[in-house]
């Protein structure tokens, strides 16, 4: 008896083991990046154009950047992700269709980021003849955020009680009057927070953006939809590896690396936040 | 056709979508990638034991790339699987409610650090600390690569491996208890066994990510293009190859298509991963609800 306890003891230690190396490497990422990040954040930095090749001045031409791809891509990805989810969750049947259809949303969320960033390069920046631009990158990234807003939207769509429908149907609705009447509005909150975190995850892509989107270095604001532009994580990237004054780039790739994991941990969290009050708040 | 019919050929449609996306991937690839097949072949494309694409004549081999992909990966996984499944099992079976709800938002931080940060903080903080414990002349290496990827996946891992431990039935758990099981033996003999689908689902899932995973291997790894020794040495993987030398090739020339041609490679690869989690998890759905 003893024995058997003595292993439990163990076992357990692991599991809390386990747990703790990931709680630790999540606190000293945090640590490390808040430190010595914060030094370098001031009002100038958010808000003034980078100077002396990118040694000095701020980051606004990334922050701007990643504002309209993120932008861009929740604009193309939300329609299509919530028509799709609408498909699986209202009309969908089980079977061969429907399994493939699914394998199809699990496959392309798998596909490597940096195959996006080719096929973004194939065919939006040299087929479509759009350049290296924030539209192809936009798109690329829309691409890849598409699974994420289909499951999060299908979920959302899925937790709306079978008895809204049949009370819909048997007033005499239709089908279609039914989940734009009663389906859909009830959705939103669950379609935002997918939404959300589809932004998140276009904001801090990188290799999808290389060749589609990004420069090291733009001496000016972009003005349409077909210029390039810089991103926070490219940003971040080309400060490590070109450029010669490493001494100089590394204070602000700290401080541009803790602008990119404020934004995207608070666009995390706003969606934590919004799932966990819904899941609080209703009770039908 | 009447308006109802119409309004679902119309969902359909986008639901398909998907599946068009990841055929016009493959379109691309291949049609920017096939023609590097008219000059190199095949077996000296996979095989071929030397990259040196900018050289005159250049060589094409991808084997140094695809044996750096594979060391990363595999060394990713062992830190992610036992990590990740350990914190699955701790998540649904040991902690206390209130502590899983700090616990799982917190694993959905660490998913959400994008691949770019850890890259950072794999340069500046934690390759410099390997080269100073393992006295080596540099700290970019295979090894550095594989604890970050390794940290990367754990989340993943974890959250699909909790999926499949907490859908075991109660009364599986139930029925062991009461036959005198301690805790850790119904985890070990009972509920980890029948979630046994799942979790082999979540790691295969969890090898893809690692092998797709760019931007922290191009920082991390080194960016050596030989076929590696040892974990310790700098090596380059089929990712951080197209990453670090798309920008520099001419559209059309051979090193472009070279690179597209990696890309096909990458692509079946994670396909055929997909494809087996994907069939292992359902075949699991189909026993589960019997």
């Amino acid at each position: 008896m003893k024995k058997r306890k003595i292993v439990q003891t163990i076992g357990f230690s692991l599991l809390y083991l386990s747990v703790f190396i990931a709680i630790f490497a999540l606190s000293s990422i945090l640590y490390f990046v808040i430190i010595k990040g914060a030094g370098v954040i001031n009002w100038e930095f958010l808000t003034s154009m980078p100077k002396e090749g990118m040694t000095k001045g701020g980051i606004v031409p990334a922050i701007l950047g990643t504002f309209y791809l993120a932008t861009g891509a929740i604009l193309f990805s939300l329609p299509l992700g919530i028509f799709a989810a609408i498909y699986l969750s209202e009309y969908a049947k089980q079977g061969r269709l429907v399994r493939i259809v699914r394998l199809g949303i699990n496959n392309l969320s798998g596909v490597p980021s940096i195959v996006f960033g080719l096929f973004g390069l194939g065919i939006f920046v040299k087929f479509f003849g759009f350049g290296v631009s924030i539209l192809s990158g936009a798109l690329t990234l829309g691409i890849l955020i598409l699974p994420t807003i289909i499951r999060a939207s299908e979920e959302a769509l899925l937790a709306i009680p079978e008895s809204f429908r049949e009370a819909s149907l048997a007033l005499g609705a239709t089908k279609w009057q039914t989940i734009k009447g009663v389906v859909l509005p009830n959705a939103i909150p669950g379609i935002m927070t997918g939404a959300i975190l589809g932004v998140g995850r276009a904001a801090g892509e990188t290799a999808p953006i290389l060749f589609t989107a990004t420069t090291f270095f733009c001496s000016r604001l972009p003005s349409s939809i077909f210029d390039e532009i810089q991103a926070l994580p490219y940003h971040i990237y080309a400060l490590m590896t070109e450029g010669t004054h490493s001494e100089l780039q590394v204070p602000i790739a700290y401080g541009t690396t803790l602008v990119l994991i404020s934004l995207v941990l608070l666009i995390n969290l706003l969606a934590i936040i919004i799932r966990y009050k819904m899941r609080k708040g209703k009770k039908w | 056709m009447t308006k109802e019919k119409f309004i679902k050929r119309f969902f359909l449609f986008f639901a398909l979508l998907s599946i068009f996306f990841l055929a016009g991937i493959l379109f691309v690839l291949f049609k920017e990638g096939i023609s590097a097949f008219g000059k190199i072949n095949l077996g000296g494309f996979l095989f071929g034991r030397s990259w040196y694409p900018t050289h005159t004549p250049g060589e094409f081999g991808i084997l140094p790339l695809i044996l750096g992909s594979l060391l990363v990966t595999v060394g990713a996984l062992v830190v992610a699987v036992p990590l990740g499944i350990g914190s699955a099992i701790y998540i649904s079976e040991v902690a206390k409610p209130g502590v899983r709800d700090v616990i799982k938002p917190l694993l959905e931080i660490l998913a959400g650090i994008p691949s770019v940060v850890y890259g950072f903080f794999g340069m500046v903080v934690f390759a410099p600390f390997i080269q100073r414990i393992f006295d080596i002349p540099t700290g970019l290496t295979a090894f550095t690569a594989s604890v970050i990827l390794g940290i990367m996946a754990l989340p993943t891992i974890a959250s699909i491996a909790e999926d499949a431990i907490s859908s075991v039935p109660k009364s599986y758990k139930e029925a062991s208890l009461s036959l005198g099981a301690t805790e850790w033996e119904t985890i070990a003999r009972v509920t980890v066994p029948s979630a046994m689908s799942g979790i082999s689902a979540a790691i295969i899932l969890g090898m893809g990510r690692a092998i797709g995973e760019t931007m922290t291997v191009l920082m991390v790894a080194g960016g050596a293009a030989v076929i590696p020794h040892t974990f310790f040495q700098p090596v380059r993987t089929m990712t951080a190859t197209i990453a670090a030398e798309m920008g520099e090739t001419m559209v059309g020339g051979i090193h472009y298509q070279s690179l597209f041609a990696i890309a096909i490679v990458l692509f079946l690869l994670t396909l055929t991963f997909n494809i087996i989690a994907d069939h292992i998890s359902h075949r699991y759905k189909k026993k589960m609800t019997g």
